[in-house]
């Protein structure tokens, strides 16, 4: 079973990643932790993302372009990563949520991935 | 009015699961027996406040909830005649006579960690029945889905119904092994961390106070098992640290450097002494051992010393006995002192690969031994394997720090 893991960081966090003195600590956990991962197999894909300030929200209405600079929502947390993981079933992808750093911090949404659409071509 | 709603409470902090196993007993159905339980708990709330707290809360429950109970029954049963009504009518006679309603807490966690009862389930509806707690709380501490928890319970009532598993105290043949499982259900729920390896620092995580309750109460309905003494001891000497395993910045604090002064005094007597009561029996078991090591840890608040070879003869034990990955682990890591990092290391790695991919523990002893064998660079990939292994914020600081 796929799942996609969501990492939600504060703003505080967002920081945590250019400053001087927390930096490596954030890194560290955050590289231990993918590296865990990559070790034990279960990566499809995923990557971090840049803060939520350099984000851009475009919509479509009555034929209109709507752009807008910053998140779709304007919540505490932000999506900071994502990972696809393919494992066996839903607990095991919590297990790898609750290793996350983000699980102590922030939070971590896991979802299933819907499979491909099956026949036909598309 | 609040105190009919204390009172509620109260009768439901002390009574919950006495009341489920009594009626789970009568029933031989936890799910009907929980059902009818919940009813009563909801008629107490209705009823208390205008016609004031009965002057024995239980025995109103429990009556009540029988009559819930007989009322399903009788339409079910409507064909079988005036039986039942006149065994439940005798029945609530007899409740209302005796003082004091017979406790089947035991007979209600033989059920639940029954054989016929999938592994994983167990711990999670011994919680449940005799403890009262909702499955999101359970669902937390076994890092589950709450939908998913509920199910699962759902399933494990069902089968306890379909199979007809008899709510009985094993006979004196088997009650040795029926009542290990009784025990490894509570333990589960003690929790498992990665400090295992560094002698059993569990509680933080699982739900510790419920099954510390649960030990208490095994250890009291049977005072014939030392195996039941012996998880009660091994439980209170983690739980005699816990204020030792942070520091005043909360950061974690190893077992090896806890200052032992910290250690609660009251809890290791307490445990020394069902251990000491334990050994009279002569049956040694997993449990008892496993408090025997904590018990060696904690000598060190005397001595200043740890005894390394009394925890190998008891690894030793464990390995043969009850080979849990922690206790091989473990045990290669005790290994280390007086056999060498070497022989260590190849005890690690003769572990299985599938079982340790994942394994924290295994990940920081691994660290631990390269580290004394000099490999610097091996031992660099393993701490960062376990730094990312790790769950608990604390433990992963404190192994970023210990980073070469």
């Amino acid at each position: 079973m796929q799942y996609m893991i969501m990492f939600n960081e504060d703003q505080t966090h967002f920081d945590m990643r250019n400053d001087p003195v927390q930096a490596p600590g954030y890194w560290g956990a955050w590289n231990a932790y993918i590296g865990a991962m990559a070790h034990a197999g279960v990566i499809v894909n995923g990557d971090g993302l840049h803060g939520p300030h350099t984000a851009v929200t475009v919509r479509m209405r009555d034929g209109h372009r709507q752009v807008q600079d910053g998140p779709f929502a304007d919540t505490k947390e932000q999506l900071g990563g994502y990972f696809v993981i393919e494992v066996a079933d839903l607990d095991a992808a919590l297990e790898w949520a609750a290793r996350s750093p983000s699980a102590s911090y922030g939070s971590v949404e896991v979802r299933p991935v819907l499979p491909p659409p099956s026949g036909g071509a598309a | 009015m609040e105190d009919a709603r204390g009172a509620v409470e109260a009768a439901a902090r002390a009574s919950y699961g006495r009341l489920v196993a009594y009626l789970s007993v009568r029933s031989r159905d936890v799910a009907i027996a929980e059902d009818a339980l919940s009813e009563a708990f909801a008629a107490a709330l209705r009823t208390w406040p205008r016609s004031g707290v009965p002057d024995r809360p239980e025995a109103w429950l429990l009556t009540t909830a029988r009559r819930i109970l007989g009322h399903g029954e009788r339409s079910r049963r409507v064909q079988q005649g005036a039986a039942p009504m006149i065994e439940l009518a005798y029945e609530e006679a007899m409740a209302r006579a005796a003082p004091e309603f017979p406790d089947e807490r035991l007979k209600l966690m033989f059920v639940c960690s029954h054989s016929e009862i999938e592994p994983a389930s167990r711990t999670p509806l011994m919680l449940q029945t005799v403890l009262g707690l909702d499955a999101a709380r359970i669902a937390a501490a076994f890092l589950t889905s709450p939908s998913a928890m509920s199910q699962r319970l759902v399933r494990a009532k069902a089968r306890i119904r379909e199979a007809g598993l008899a709510f009985k105290t094993p006979g004196a043949d088997v009650l040795a092994e029926r009542c290990g499982d009784v025990l490894s259900a509570i333990y589960a729920a003690y929790g498992t961390g990665w400090d295992a390896i560094a002698g059993g620092d569990e509680g933080a995580r699982g739900l510790a106070a419920e099954a510390l309750y649960l030990a208490r109460l095994t250890a009291g309905l049977m005072p014939d098992q030392p195996e039941a003494k012996g998880l009660l001891a091994l439980i209170l000497y983690c739980e005699a640290r816990q204020t030792a395993r942070r520091n005043e910045r909360s950061a974690f604090v190893p077992l090896a450097e806890q200052d032992a002064r910290l250690w609660s005094r009251d809890l290791i007597i307490e445990a020394e002494g069902l251990l000491v009561t334990a050994s009279r029996a002569g049956a040694f078991g997993r449990f008892q051992t496993e408090a025997a090591i904590q018990s060696v840890h904690v000598q060190r608040a005397i001595t200043g010393v740890v005894n390394t070879r009394a925890l190998m003869q008891l690894y030793d034990y464990l390995a043969s006995a009850h080979p849990s990955l922690g206790a091989l682990v473990s045990r290669a890591v005790v290994y280390a002192d007086s056999a060498g990092p070497e022989v260590a290391l190849s005890m690690l790695e003769n572990l299985p690969s599938q079982r340790i991919a994942c394994y924290q523990p295994y990940w920081v002893a691994r660290s631990h031994l390269l580290r004394k064998l000099g490999r610097v660079q091996e031992a660099r990939s393993a701490l960062v394997m376990a730094i990312g292994l790790t769950e608990d914020p604390a433990v992963r600081a404190f192994l970023i720090e210990r980073q070469p």
